[in-house]
Formats: structure tokens, C-alpha cells, sequence
């Protein structure tokens, strides 16, 4: 299979066209459009069960949906050369709902294990390198060489995003990055993704019920409800979207109260 | 594409050293540039760094790592740095990269001696394993002898499926093996036998080897890497999902509930699955004493009855109940064994296995022994 060698690299990153996913008789999404745009970092809410980690997969090329297409740069994902497709997906970080550690490797192991397959550098320096994106997560230097049956809930969590930064993605998938993190600990995680997201000119798209990250990081939200994306815009144009489940959803009272952090935290620094 | 030009520029102002970098400093780039800007700097005396990242185009984790090394490595290690042309993202990774040199420690690594520490704890650990089977199996018979004064408690609806799965499903599997274990001490009975112009005593090999040892070790064998590594996996998986702690916190007892039906079930299915085997063995022995040496099926039964006897097949079948417990034991107590990781699982189920059939055939000696003094 040949396949298309060339992509557009001023096109979307990736794109949903028209997606139907379906588990049986039973339908997740139907007729679903979706962007994300380079360099920006969308937020995805909706109700348990909506099917947000579902299309979350079929983005990332974990599941192939049942009708339309995902398109990566401007291209069908289905017409992409192996090797073109191959890169594409080097470029992906994804951290898991769990952090799908390699229970068998430590932690800095497991950081290890996408540098050893995608690049040539020296043992030495992948495990400092691997060190450094542990502290970068906010792990102490001591898990480096733990198990990951001896961490905790929430230091999987951040030892899983160690491993999806690893190679540096240009596309960062989070799966409820910030469940089952501290306060403390959620916003340094929200700063660090802002400062990688400048640097590196990262986008992310993130699956999250944290309405601190959704109010403090995130450019646009996209409302999955009704089996599909009806809008995905700033968190201004959505909250005043006409439909019960998002104004049920934006003007609960941790929704005001998230709100309200932001607004003081904006008057005391500007 | 400017791959090429990855390079840098060192400039010493006054006390301090300013490092320009150009060109993509990226993880695909690091091979080339590490230790290099190390090496440069090594010499030179400043106590303060300042980045200017006019000239860069890319910059990633990689990169910022490198450059931060520049205030590490100099004669005496910088006090402060900055970066005094680049954007606010530039910054953010420098600083994530120079706090990260902080705390890190050495691996641990493999020493000569660690052979004989290998050994020692192997021999412990040998040791603690026996101590921990004979243990469980004194918990097991405690569990037991209260389901037996409350037969109410037993789960008869479990142990029907598992007897099901233990010996249903195996019972083919037994079956052919036997047939074909049985079909070749024929043949080596009829080579062997030939030459003294005594085959029919070839019924008497097939006889007394099926009836009295192999159909038993054979069914055992197969139950301990069949059923035994099917224990440990399923009993482990539920431990590492907690399902186990849970059933404690129901005040479930896991004896009780996961324990006590899998014995039951090997001590029902045992028996039955090694009568099959002797009789797919005999049937396997019989066709080749046909074909070979032709000894009828009449001649094959009158000669089995006369010289081998009934007496043989007990034998046999005695030893099959304390065989099947054995096994569905040592299954679940490597199953409860399991700890949170994957590998221990794997561990645990290989250890199953190798114990169950390392027993068996070890006490299948003992009966043996024990046979030969009783003269049976």
C-alpha cells in the first residue's frame, strides 16, 4: 500500500468528519464533526458515558469508527504511507485514564522505553532525561526507580505523563490528566502543560471534569452531547449555549465557584 | 531541514557567559550535541549564564536539558542564570530543566557475589514455600471441616462449573494422550518381547504401567498445567483488581468461596478423568497387541484379568484423590499469592505449575515405596 507521502502542515492537525461510532445496536456518536487546531488546547466535557474517551480513541487511531473519517494534517488517515502515519503518531503523547504503566519496567524505565525506540541518543543521558521529566511532573527523584504497584493513585497518573512527554509530542492526548491530583498539584500541572504548549508550540486535547483546567488552560471546550459535537468554542460563546445539559453543567455551583476563583486571581495579577 | 545548522556560539562577557544557540535543539538532535557545550565550558570561570535564544528555532525538553548543563560544568558551578532574549516559553522549559538537575541517584548494579545471594535466597525462599504450602493446606482443612458441618455453605453451583472446566473440558485431551502413551508401551513391549517369543506378555506391560502409574501421572500432569495455571491466573487477576479485598470487607471468606469449590472440584474430577485415561490407555494397548502381535481383544482380557487383576486399577485410582487436592491447592495458594504487578502474576502461575507436577510425581514415588512394603 502506498499511500500519500505528503501532508499539509498547515492544515488541522486532525479532524473528524462525519463520525459514527457503535458498540452493537448500540450508538455513541452519529454524524460527529471535530477540529483541533495547531497549537491550541481543547477541552472535552460530557456526561458519563457520552463516549468522550471513545472518540478520544478513534482519534488517536486506538479504534478505526464504525463511518466518516479522521484526518490527520489535511489527509485521510486511512491514505497515509505507513511510514508518514508511523512519524504522525511518534508525535503523539497520550496519557491514560489509569497511566498504563509497564508494570515490569520502573518508572524511569518506562519514560525510557519511547526514547529507546524512536531516538539514538546514550543510555546516560535518556536516563537523565528521563529524571528530569520526572521532577517535570512533580515526582520526587526517589520513584525513578520504583514499580509502578508501589505508587500511588495519583503518582501513576503523573508518572503516565512523564512517559507521553517523553518524546516531546507535538499532539498531547490527557484522559482526565488531573482527576486524582491535589489542588496543589492539578495547578502546577495546568502551568507546566501552558509553558510546554508556548515553547513547543504543543496542542493538546484533553478529556477533563476539572473546571479549574477547563476555566484556567484551555482555549476551546468542546460539548460532547446528543451523540455529537454541536459546539466547541470559548468557554464565553459555550457557557451561554442553549442546551440544558451544558447550562445545567456550566451553572452548577462548582461551575460559579471555579469561575469566581479565576476572576479574583485575574483582578490580583492584573 | 536545518538539522545542519544546530550548533551554538559561547561569548564571555565580563563574569558572566553567554551562550547562543541556533538551530533546532530537539530530542532528535541531542546525540550529536550532548556532552559537546559540556566539554566547552569545562574551562571556563563565570557565575552567571545568560541564554540568548534569537537564533533558535526549535527547543524542547532535550534541548533545554543540554543547554542547562552550561551552568553545571563550568570551573566552579554558576550561581544564576537567565534568559535575556526568547519567549516566556523558552523560559519555562530552562527553568524546568535546570531544576531537574537536581536530585538524581546512581542505578544499582550487578555485582559478582550476587550469584550465591541468589542461591541463599532461593534456598529460603524454598524453604518458606514448604513451611507456607503445609500451613495453607492446615487452613484449608479447618475451612473444610466447617463447610462440612454446614453443608449449606458449600457452592455447588461454582464447583459444578468447575468440575465442568477442570474435568469435562480436559477429559479428550486425557484421553487421546493415554491412548497414544498406551499404544506405545505396546509397541515397545512387542519389539522387546518378540525376541524371547513372549508376546503376550506385552498385555502384562501395558497392564500394569497404565493401571498402576501412568494414567495417574498423566491425568495429574495434565490437570497441574491445564487447570493449575488457570487457578493461579484467574485467583491473581482478582487479587490485582482488588476483587479479593473486597469479598474480605463483604466478610466473605475467600477459602470458603474460591478455595474450598476449586478442591472439591479436582477431587470429583480426578478420579473420573483417570479412569478414562486407563481406559483410552488399555484401548490404545489393545489395538496395537491386535495389529502387531495379533492378540485378540478375548485373548488381551483373559491374559488382563489373569495375571494383572482388578487389584492394579485401585491402585491406581487410590491415589487420585490426594493428587487432586494437592493440586487445586497449590493452584489457589499461588493464586493468593499474587501482588500488585503483572510479572508476579506470570511468576506466581509458572511457580503453580512447576510445583503441582514436581509434587506429584514426588509423592507418586512415595506411593510407590509404600506399595512395595505392603506387597500390594
Amino acid at each position: 500500500m502506498a499511500g500519500e507521502t505528503e501532508i499539509d502542515p498547515s492544515a488541522p492537525p486532525m479532524r473528524a468528519v462525519g463520525i459514527r461510532t457503535q458498540f452493537g445496536p448500540n450508538v455513541i456518536h452519529d454524524n460527529l464533526d471535530f477540529t483541533v487546531n495547531q497549537g491550541e488546547i481543547v477541552g472535552l466535557v460530557g456526561g458519563s458515558g457520552s463516549g468522550k474517551s471513545v472518540l478520544m480513541n478513534t482519534m488517536l487511531g486506538l479504534k478505526e469508527p464504525e463511518g466518516g473519517t479522521i484526518e490527520y494534517f489535511g489527509r485521510d488517515r486511512n491514505a497515509l504511507a505507513p511510514e508518514v502515519r508511523r512519524k504522525i503518531n511518534n508525535g503523539m503523547g497520550v496519557l491514560f485514564q489509569g497511566g498504563a504503566l509497564f508494570s515490569s519496567l520502573t518508572v524511569r524505565q518506562n519514560i525510557m522505553v519511547p526514547m529507546r525506540e524512536n531516538t539514538d541518543i546514550s543510555q546516560g543521558l535518556m536516563r537523565e532525561l528521563a529524571d528530569m521529566k520526572i521532577h517535570m511532573v512533580g515526582l520526587p527523584p526517589e520513584s525513578a526507580v520504583l514499580y509502578p504497584s508501589d505508587l500511588s493513585g495519583g503518582m501513576k497518573k503523573r508518572a503516565g505523563l512523564a512517559r507521553a512527554l517523553a518524546l516531546d509530542p507535538k499532539l498531547l492526548f490527557l484522559d482526565e490528566p488531573t482527576a486524582g491530583l491535589d489542588p496543589v498539584g492539578a495547578n502546577a500541572f495546568d502551568e507546566l502543560i501552558l509553558g510546554l504548549r508556548e515553547a513547543m508550540d504543543l496542542t493538546v486535547l484533553m478529556v477533563t471534569h476539572d473546571l479549574d483546567s477547563l476555566y484556567h488552560i484551555c482555549d476551546r471546550i468542546a460539548v460532547l452531547v446528543d451523540k455529537r459535537i454541536p459546539i466547541a468554542d470559548s468557554l464565553a460563546v459555550v457557557s451561554q449555549y442553549d442546551h440544558p445539559w451544558v447550562k445545567e453543567y456550566f451553572g452548577g455551583p462548582r461551575s460559579r465557584a471555579a469561575i469566581a476563583a479565576k476572576e479574583t486571581q485575574s483582578r490580583e495579577t492584573g | 531541514m536545518l538539522a545542519s545548522s544546530t550548533d551554538y556560539e559561547l561569548e564571555m562577557r565580563e563574569n558572566a557567559l553567554v551562550v547562543h544557540p541556533r538551530g533546532s535543539w530537539t530530542i532528535s538532535q541531542a546525540s550529536q550535541l550532548e556532552g559537546r557545550l559540556a566539554r566547552d565550558v569545562a574551562s571556563l570561570t563565570y557565575t552567571h549564564v545568560d541564554y540568548d535564544m534569537t537564533g533558535l528555532v526549535e527547543l524542547d525538553t532535550a534541548g533545554a536539558y543540554l543547554l542547562a548543563r552550561a551552568i553545571r560544568h563550568g570551573v566552579v558551578p554558576a550561581e544564576s542564570w537567565d534568559v535575556c532574549s526568547g519567549s516566556n516559553g523558552h523560559k519555562t522549559l530552562m527553568s524546568a530543566a535546570t531544576s531537574a538537575v537536581l536530585g538524581r541517584e546512581p542505578e544499582t548494579r550487578r555485582q559478582w557475589y550476587d550469584a550465591f545471594a541468589r542461591i541463599g535466597q532461593a534456598t529460603i525462599r524454598f524453604w518458606e514455600e514448604t513451611v507456607a504450602f503445609f500451613a495453607f493446606l492446615g487452613q484449608f482443612f479447618v475451612v473444610m471441616a466447617k463447610v462440612i458441618a454446614q453443608p449449606k455453605r458449600l457452592r455447588w453451583r461454582s464447583i459444578v462449573s468447575l468440575v465442568e472446566s477442570v474435568g469435562f473440558d480436559a477429559a479428550p485431551i486425557v484421553m487421546l494422550l493415554s491412548f497414544f502413551i498406551g499404544a506405545v508401551i505396546a509397541y515397545m513391549g512387542a519389539n522387546l518381547l518378540a525376541s524371547f517369543g513372549a508376546s503376550v506378555f506385552m498385555v502384562d506391560l501395558v497392564g500394569f504401567s497404565i493401571l498402576r502409574e501412568l494414567a495417574v501421572i498423566i491425568t495429574a500432569i495434565l490437570l497441574a498445567g491445564r487447570s493449575d495455571s488457570a487457578f493461579t491466573a484467574s485467583i491473581g487477576a482478582m487479587k490485582m483488581r482488588q476483587e479479593i479485598d473486597a469479598m474480605k470487607v463483604m466478610g466473605l471468606d475467600t477459602f470458603e468461596v474460591l478455595v474450598v469449590p476449586r478442591v472439591i472440584a479436582c477431587l470429583i474430577a480426578m478420579p473420573i478423568l483417570t479412569f478414562l485415561a486407563m481406559m483410552s490407555g488399555l484401548a490404545g494397548g489393545l489395538l496395537v497387541a491386535w495389529a502387531t502381535a495379533d492378540i485378540t481383544p478375548i485373548l488381551f482380557f483373559n491374559r488382563l484379568n489373569a495375571a494383572v487383576g482388578i487389584q492394579n486399577l485401585w491402585v491406581g485410582l487410590v491415589k487420585t484423590p490426594i493428587f487432586g487436592v494437592m493440586i487445586a491447592i497449590i493452584g489457589c495458594r499461588q493464586g493468593l499469592a499474587v501482588t500488585g504487578s503483572v510479572e508476579s502474576l506470570g511468576q506466581r502461575t509458572t511457580t503453580a505449575v512447576v510445583q503441582a507436577i514436581f509434587s506429584v510425581i514426588l509423592v507418586n514415588a512415595m506411593f510407590a515405596i509404600l506399595f512395595y512394603q505392603m506387597g500390594v
